[in-house]
């Protein structure tokens, strides 16, 4: 790829045998983490185990995946509402999720955040975010510390298609390609911004031609296919850490839940619910690694059994923790404050 | 330490050099912060010396390069995003929001990003940044260009407000805020810019949330902000001619706010007046007003007082403007009063 290049392919043909047997076992656990995680908050949600709002990622996997499979610990990204396959993908502890999403002290964020505001710096997992489009100008951040710093670290800024029409990703895709900021932008577009089509809200019909706004490469893929995921963002990435700058990935996908656990989706006609089904980037994923005889059906059968025993354990974990003691509220709003003031 | 006379503007152009000197991490970002980005004939002469909109950060892009001085365009949402982003990974960035007006555009990354990710994020995260704005009216810049607004960032759980008032005081608070783990707003009044004063040489730091006593009096507290300060000084040597002897508290930060020094000044002459050149409702006026009738009531022996701006946005003309500032007279007539 290269700046000012527009290129809009469906890489289907991806030749993934040139991808190690670690490495594709690694794509589909997390895959599955991921869809069995959201499968089961969804479950929970229905029985009112769960306070507040959840925004799934299932049928969005393989983006998260295929991206996460070229970035380690040191690397950094920013998220989104729908930010719980970032998060797994990017390796952060599921029980310490779940019992965020349960509000318990034991929670990634000691039950101040919400599915919406998790995060592990210690993982490069910068946030999810409630604002929509917020993460754009955070991920240039992040890319300007390594570029003073002198490291090779690389951060990708996830955005969906709504964010996509908020002035902060205009402002952070030509900031970060101003100052050639190893930051990779990856659009995922699945259709909706809340009910809203990205036919409607987008006037240029799709958003990776923006990227000839900023001279730099811009790509648009099948998001529910993880080699077409992993061969575009594996560029991108190697781009940005080369010191090249950025790139826009426009990755498309379904949401499968909709909007949030709850929303009726009375926006989306039947057939284009089950036409998702086609494009399941799970059974994609299966169908591809048996054709080629990479993995085995049992080797397969074997991680699922897994990550439902993971996602369990995970439950379980939240359900015997504790509730914050309500005093927590008055805790953290700075590193150093006088306590009598946050009690005012 | 040599003590040396210096501008405010100098004063605050000495804090972050000094900084940057001692940390490599602390870097400078903001519109025209260096001036003239890319430029082949300021390259190379390695860099411009035009230091910002009002001239404050002179010279630094030529002593720390443009890597560390980073000229950015008029995108305000991504220069605060950022710096705030660069906090949480390992920086310590003092960002620049040219006019505190501008806030509008970039609220968001401020209070909703910089401001809450600690507390959202369980305390597992610093955001050691300082977003340094200039505020206040005189200028003639009209409705956008002239507010304080310092009540709004002060309303904001996880952001720290800093206003001074002398040069001592702002190299002082500034260093202090580049070295401080949270958020802070720090805001610099353009009418004190060219104002001079003594200050060491040397490394010194003023913690945040002390106020400073200007003037030891016994007749009536008066609270003040920023450029105010010097103007309840001025009303402090006019009254002191009719007798009346003022005690005068510079704040010097609003969060975290030093209730102490506060209440016990009332508590010795149980009367108080608060100046303040920020919008009236829902102000750091307000606020003090609270605070001593809430916790210090017995000991008022008449009402509290505020002279503050009126509600309006800053207006253009000088006859309007100069009526919207508050004034020494106002201050005075205002003191006068607690005595009818």
């Amino acid at each position: 790829m290269e700046a000012g290049q527009h290129i809009k392919v469906n890489l289907r043909e991806v030749d993934m045998t040139e991808i190690s047997k670690d490495k594709l076992l690694w794509l589909y656990e997390r895959m599955r983490l991921i869809r069995t995680f959201e499968d089961r908050v969804a479950d929970l949600f229905g029985q009112a185990k769960l306070p507040g709002f959840v925004h799934l990622y299932a049928g969005e996997e393989a983006i998260a995946v295929g991206v996460m499979a070229h970035l380690s610990d040191r690397d950094r990204i920013t998220s989104t509402h729908r930010g719980h396959g970032h998060c797994i993908a990017k390796g952060v502890d599921v029980k310490g999720m779940m019992a965020e999403l349960y509000a318990k002290a034991t929670g990634l964020c000691k039950g101040r955040g919400s599915s919406m505001h998790i995060a592990d710096i210690s993982k490069g997992m910068l946030g999810a975010n409630g604002i929509v489009g917020a993460g754009g100008p955070i991920a240039c951040g992040s890319g300007l510390t390594a570029k003073v710093l002198g490291t090779d670290e690389v951060t990708v800024c996830f955005f969906g298609d709504g964010a996509a029409e908020q002035g902060t990703i205009h402002e952070s895709m030509n900031l970060a390609a101003i100052w050639k900021l190893p930051v990779v932008f990856v659009c995922e577009n699945n259709l909706y911004a809340v009910s809203t089509p990205s036919s409607y809200h987008c006037a240029a019909g799709e958003i990776c031609a923006r990227a000839a706004a900023y001279d730099i490469p811009g790509l648009a893929i099948d998001g529910t296919d993880v080699f077409a995921v992993y061969e575009a963002s594996g560029e991108a990435i190697a781009r940005a850490r080369r010191g090249e700058g950025p790139s826009l990935i426009e990755a498309r996908a379904f949401r499968y839940y909709g909007h949030f656990v709850g929303d009726p989706q009375t926006y989306k006609t039947k057939e284009e619910m089950e036409g998702y089904k086609a494009q399941d980037p799970i059974a994609t994923f299966r169908k591809r690694v048996k054709e080629h005889h990479l993995i085995s059906e049992a080797e397969m059968a074997k991680i699922d059994d897994w990550a439902k025993e993971e996602v369990e354990k995970a439950v379980r974990f939240a359900e015997e923790s504790p509730y914050p003691a309500p005093e927590e509220c008055l805790k953290d709003v700075y590193v150093s404050y006088p306590r009598e003031e946050v009690e005012l | 330490m040599t003590i040396r006379t210096l501008t405010f503007r100098e004063a605050i152009n000495e804090a972050i050099r000094m900084e940057m000197r001692r940390d490599p991490t602390v870097i400078l970002i903001g519109e025209d912060v260096a001036g003239g980005a890319s430029l082949p004939h300021l390259e190379a002469t390695g860099g411009s010396e035009w230091g910002g909109a009002l001239g404050v950060t002179v010279g630094l892009a030529k002593e720390f390069g443009r890597k560390r001085v980073l000229d950015t365009p008029i995108s305000e949402s991504a220069i605060m995003g950022a710096a705030v982003g660069a906090a949480i990974t390992g920086l310590r960035p003092i960002a620049e929001l040219m006019f505190v007006d501008f806030f509008g555009v970039c609220m968001d990354q401020i209070y909703n990003q910089g401001g809450k990710f600690r507390y959202m994020f369980g305390g597992k995260v610093q955001v050691p940044v300082v977003i340094r704005a200039t505020i206040g009216a005189g200028l003639r810049a009209g409705a956008q260009h002239s507010g304080c607004h310092y009540s709004i960032f002060t309303h904001m759980p996880g952001l720290k407000t800093v206003v001074p008032s002398t040069p001592y005081d702002g190299k002082g608070l500034l260093i202090s805020s580049i070295r401080d783990p949270d958020p802070i707003l720090f805001f610099e009044h353009k009418l004190l810019y060219g104002m001079s004063g003594e200050v060491p040489e040397g490394d010194y730091t003023i913690p945040l949330g002390v106020a400073d006593i200007k003037r030891k009096g016994k007749d009536v507290t008066v609270v003040a902000i920023g450029r105010m300060v010097h103007f309840a000084l001025e009303a402090a040597e006019k009254l002191s001619k009719d007798g009346i002897d003022l005690e005068v508290i510079d704040l010097r930060t609003l969060s975290p706010l030093d209730h102490k020094t506060v209440l016990e000044s009332v508590k010795k002459t149980h009367r108080l007046v608060v100046i303040d050149e920020d919008n009236p409702r829902c102000s750091v006026a307000c606020d003090i007003i609270a605070l001593v009738s809430t916790r210090a009531f017995d000991e008022l022996d008449a009402p509290p007082r505020m002279v503050t701006a009126p509600h309006t946005p800053v207006p253009f003309s000088p006859p309007l403007e100069d009526y919207y500032i508050p004034s020494v007279e106002k201050i005075v007539s205002t003191v006068k009063s607690l005595f009818g």
